[in-house]
């Protein structure tokens, strides 16, 4: 393949930026200095490509140290990864926070979605327009160092509004954070170089009950040390599991009737035993850790307060189901589960729990990190796969299966993070006895991420088949005059008062027409404008279509335009025709669409209509 | 030829479509086994030379046990599958995906079948209100994840206006579906040139070179087999286009005579489109087993030596006198 880089040349800082993730060029071929013996050797063929993988880790090393991806810089990094400038483009055009158009080092991403919407950030959004000018823009006091933007969940939602800040720079330089409750003073302070405060504190009311299954090392372990976690029984279900041999863990794995937590309840069970059966060689292990559902933050509070956990449980199943590599991919909002887990890799390869032969036992393993761009759709698990592998953030068709053919075109095994956290209780105590707790078909505890109107936000854990009630009992009841509940996130459902006996199951949502999601309960009292919750959510799916297939692409659009159209009341033809529409164009995405998202696009849309909470004047009661 | 082959030895598959048993070979796709019993499915992202992409899912069909319809011109027989190519779901898919296309696409130029089916499913483009327009740039700056509120009193649309930055073809995205197929034949499945990619995400996905940079600064290699299999007149010769400006451009006038390339030793197939003693395009057969309906620059643009007339007489110009 012939790379052709025209362009205006990279700055020698873009260069830096990819030489410090790639070691520097070696020939005039790839973008370093012209040498006579560039004309003798030949750089291309198959090992050339074959670093198409590392197209999205170079534009993070880009962005995060100048801030955005000029033509010069990407032009640069084709030709060090032999990549045709204008798939790198269409890659890098899918993610968020990627940026292809100059924007100043320091961006503050304020949160403007549902939970944060429920809790002052439409006004946080206006006081900063005041203060620091309009979005996208350098920020007035800053002198051109600095810019805000409104963006999608952040995954704070327990303490918003939340806003995330990116420093770029060199590496002494460069910071991420997250912050909240945050407030305009915090913002403008920061932009005006006055402020730097790390993320504010966890809000897990249950942390450390041992009583719990996942939760019972938070706040009790230190997540920077290897040696506290083990004295918390760490690593024991690792050694559990070289007992039972990878048959074994399969078969507890299989009694414990555990689902998939990532949305979609898979038997978990089933696919490792399809990956461990396939004869095809290399396999790998994904950990879905891009947890962008609005709403959710459960996988984050895992990986930051228990990253060793999730460690060990990826190292279990990469030696059950025959994996010789695992990925963990986390979104690129979360800097601190990054750093966190990126430690707790290190720390356990230095001791021998990865690696080439973990503990002496003749089997190895390693995990690399992958950063998420700022991309819902990269959650869908084959969306995941091409993004890890440097292609556009687009969802494969299915069949085959990622069982089948999954990153890389090999047999994959995918599970998400509260998944596989699970493993570690079910090696250790077997699977009959952790399908004891919770019902017949929903086995095990779940974690739910409360937010919105209840007295305490945060994260709980309960077992399978406790009702909605029972669970904001725990969260000390509502703050407020409930209006609606939102349940399963973005792409779940709005549920009333009359729902609140449901048991929280697979089987008993769905038998009532709706999802657990990602465990997600948002409480909106009435002073929250319903109407722009709705909105909201309309405006996040037309946000993070890929774009792909058209019943999602349009309909997305279709669905905005219809829902302000009644809000506004400049309705075509009549308020009647204009649900009809809506639900035209909801059947068709549910039906037609290639991948979930689309799928989902228009439920909890469609449930607002239903219980009539999306009225003419209903819903903005403030 | 493969498939020829395939088919001497392939096994049967027993599946039931819309009520009738049949059997069909082992890895045909729906659309394969729909089109061999004459049901007419429309399809807009498909065409036989190229990967199939199944993103427009105007071709959707319902199959038992799947909870979501599937597209027909992907999707392999199974034994035992039961599809129903005609059911309300069906319908009311397709019938969607032409009217969320026509109502945000122009698609004046897009062949009389899919006008066909437009009639045939009901669609109503207007419904969604009057068609926005869009401002020079804008889709091709949008940043993911952020949009400016809509205009609801109009349909959002993908209106643009026509880029010509080159002497051989005009790219009018106004009318583009993002069928992908252009992408495909710049890429894996033809020339292997990558010029072009889609870029952006959502609505505002689009095709498009690097930075949006024209194509004369791009990969580009004018082999012009985005425009061979481009099903919306997007992607148009200039010669075309200019006479289409001028209204000079009518079909009726055209005959297309078939020749051979006599550029170099491979011998493609030409199919020349003349309009008044005029070569106005050069395509190929899309089922020419040399071809498969791609050429590169010189087979499809090197014509004009042909018609370079005196500049007095007016006749053919002789190129040795
Ligand atoms: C649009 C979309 C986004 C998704 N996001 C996530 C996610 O952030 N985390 C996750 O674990 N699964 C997500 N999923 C589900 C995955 O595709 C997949 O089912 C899951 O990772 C499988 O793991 P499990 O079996 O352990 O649940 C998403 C699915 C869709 C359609
Ligand atoms: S449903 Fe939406 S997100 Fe999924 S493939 Fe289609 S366009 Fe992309
Ligand atoms: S023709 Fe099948 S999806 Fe487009």
């Amino acid at each position: 393949m012939d790379i052709k880089v025209a362009g205006p040349p990279a700055s020698a800082e873009e260069m830096a930026a990819v030489d410090e993730l790639l070691g520097p060029a070696q020939s005039g071929w790839q973008g370093g200095t012209q040498s006579p013996r560039d004309q003798r050797v030949a750089f291309g063929g198959r090992s050339a490509r074959s670093q198409r993988h590392l197209l999205l880790p170079a534009l993070h090393a880009i962005q995060d140290r100048i801030g955005w991806i000029s033509e010069g810089a990407l032009g640069y990094l084709c030709a060090r990864l032999t990549i045709p400038p204008a798939d790198a483009y269409g890659v890098a055009s899918g993610y968020a926070l990627l940026s292809l158009e100059p924007r100043p080092p320091l961006t503050v991403h304020v949160c403007d979605d549902i939970a944060c919407l429920g809790s002052g950030a439409e006004r946080l959004g206006r006081e900063l327009e005041q203060r620091l000018g309009p979005e996208g823009k350098p920020a007035r006091p800053s002198s051109g160092s600095a810019t805000w933007l409104r963006g999608p969940c952040l995954g704070l939602c327990d303490r918003a509004p939340a806003a995330l800040v990116q420093q770029a720079g060199v590496p002494s330089r460069r910071f991420e954070t997250g912050l909240a409750p945050v407030s305009s003073d915090e913002i403008v302070a920061l932009v005006e170089g006055r402020l730097s405060r790390l993320e504010g504190p966890q809000s897990i009311p249950q942390a450390g009950d041992p009583g719990l299954r996942l939760l019972r090392r938070i706040g009790v372990v230190d997540p920077e040390d290897l040696d506290s976690y083990r004295a918390a029984g760490g690593y024991s279900a690792l050694r559990r599991a070289f007992e039972l041999e990878p048959d074994g863990v399969i078969r507890e794995v299989t009694d414990s009737k555990l689902l998939g937590r990532g949305g979609a309840a898979f038997p978990t069970g089933r696919k490792w035993e399809a990956v461990a059966k396939s004869t095809v060689r290399p396999r790998y292990l994904v950990c879905n850790a891009d947890e962008s559902e609005p709403g959710t933050f459960k996988d984050r509070v895992v990986m930051e307060a228990d990253p060793f956990a999730v460690v060990e449980a990826m190292t279990i199943a990469g030696y059950a189901a025959g994996c010789e590599k695992g990925y963990l991919y986390v979104r690129g909002e979360y800097p601190l589960a990054r750093r966190r887990i990126e430690h707790a890799i290190r720390q356990a390869t230095d001791r021998g729990l990865l690696g080439l032969d973990i503990l002496g036992r003749g089997v190895s393993f390693d995990i690399e990190v992958r950063r998420g761009g700022g991309a819902y759709i990269c959650g869908e698990e084959t969306a995941l796969f091409n993004s890890i592998e440097g292609k556009r953030g687009e969802p494969r068709n299915k069949p085959p299966f990622p069982v089948q053919s999954g990153l890389f075109g090999k047999p994959t095994l995918v599970n998400n993070v509260e998944t596989l956290i699970n493993i570690l209780d079910i090696v250790v105590d077997g699977g009959r006895a952790f399908a004891a707790t919770g019902t017949a078909d929903s086995t095990g505890t779940r974690l739910f991420c409360l937010s919105g109107a209840v007295r305490r936000p945060g994260l709980y854990e309960v077992p399978m088949g406790t009702t909605l009630r029972q669970l904001i009992d725990l969260a000390g009841g509502f703050r407020g005059k409930l209006q609606a509940l939102l349940l399963g996130g973005a792409a779940g459902n709005f549920v009333t008062e009359a729902q609140f006996d449901l048991p929280l199951t697979f089987e008993a949502t769905r038998a009532a027409g709706v999802t657990l999601g990602s465990g997600v309960v948002m409480a909106f009292d009435e002073s929250v404008d319903l109407q722009a919750i709705v909105l909201r959510i309309a405006r996040f799916f037309r946000d993070e279509s890929c774009g792909q297939c058209v019943p999602c692409r349009v309909g997305t659009v279709r669905q905005e335009e219809a829902l302000i159209r009644l809000v506004s009341g400049r309705v075509i033809g009549s308020r009647e025709r204009e649900t009809a529409l809506l639900a035209d164009v909801n059947q068709a995405m549910r039906d037609a669409s290639i991948c979930g998202l689309g799928q989902t696009a228009g439920s909890a849309v469609e449930s607002a209509i239903r219980l009539g909470l999306f009225q003419p004047n209903g819903g903005s009661r403030r | 030829m493969s498939t020829v082959l395939s088919r001497a030895t392939a096994r049967m598959v027993p599946l039931q479509i819309d009520g009738d048993e049949l059997q069909v070979p082992e890895g045909s796709t729906i659309l394969q086994a729909c089109r061999g019993r004459g049901l007419d499915t429309p399809t807009l992202c498909y065409l036989e030379t190229l990967t199939p992409v199944n993103v427009c899912r105007v071709c959707v069909v319902e199959v038992e046990g799947s909870r979501v319809l599937v597209p027909a011109c992907s999707r392999k027989v199974e034994p035992g599958m039961k599809v129903k190519t005609d059911s309300e779901r069906v319908r009311h898919s397709r019938r969607m995906v032409l009217e969320f296309l026509a109502s945000s696409v122009d698609l004046s130029l897009t062949g009389p079948a899919v006008k066909g089916w437009m009639d045939q499913y009901g669609v109503q483009p207007e419904r969604y209100g009057p068609a926005a327009a869009t401002q020079a740039g804008e889709r091709d700056r949008a940043h993911a994840g952020h949009h400016h509120p809509p205009d609801p009193s109009h349909a959002a649309t993908v209106r643009q206006p026509v880029k010509i930055d080159n002497e051989l073809y005009v790219r009018d995205y106004s009318k583009c579906i993002l069928c992908f197929k252009c992408v495909e034949a710049c890429g894996a499945d033809a020339q292997n040139t990558f010029a072009i990619t889609v870029a952006g995400r959502g609505f505002d996905a689009r095709i498009s070179t690097e930075f949006a940079v024209g194509l004369p600064q791009s990969a580009c290699v004018y082999c012009g087999n985005c425009i061979g299999v481009c099903p919306t007149g997007a992607l148009m010769f200039k010669s075309e286009y200019d006479m289409r400006q001028a209204a000079t451009w009518d079909e009726s006038r055209q005959q297309v005579t078939s020749t051979i390339c006599g550029y170099c030793g491979v011998g493609c197939t030409l199919d020349l489109h003349v309009q008044d003693n005029t070569i106005v395009k050069v395509t190929s057969p899309l089922d020419h087993d040399v071809t498969r309906g791609h050429l590169c620059i010189k087979g499809r643009f090197g014509f004009q030596f042909v018609q370079n007339r005196e500049p007095d007489s007016g006749r053919p110009r002789n190129p040795r006198p």
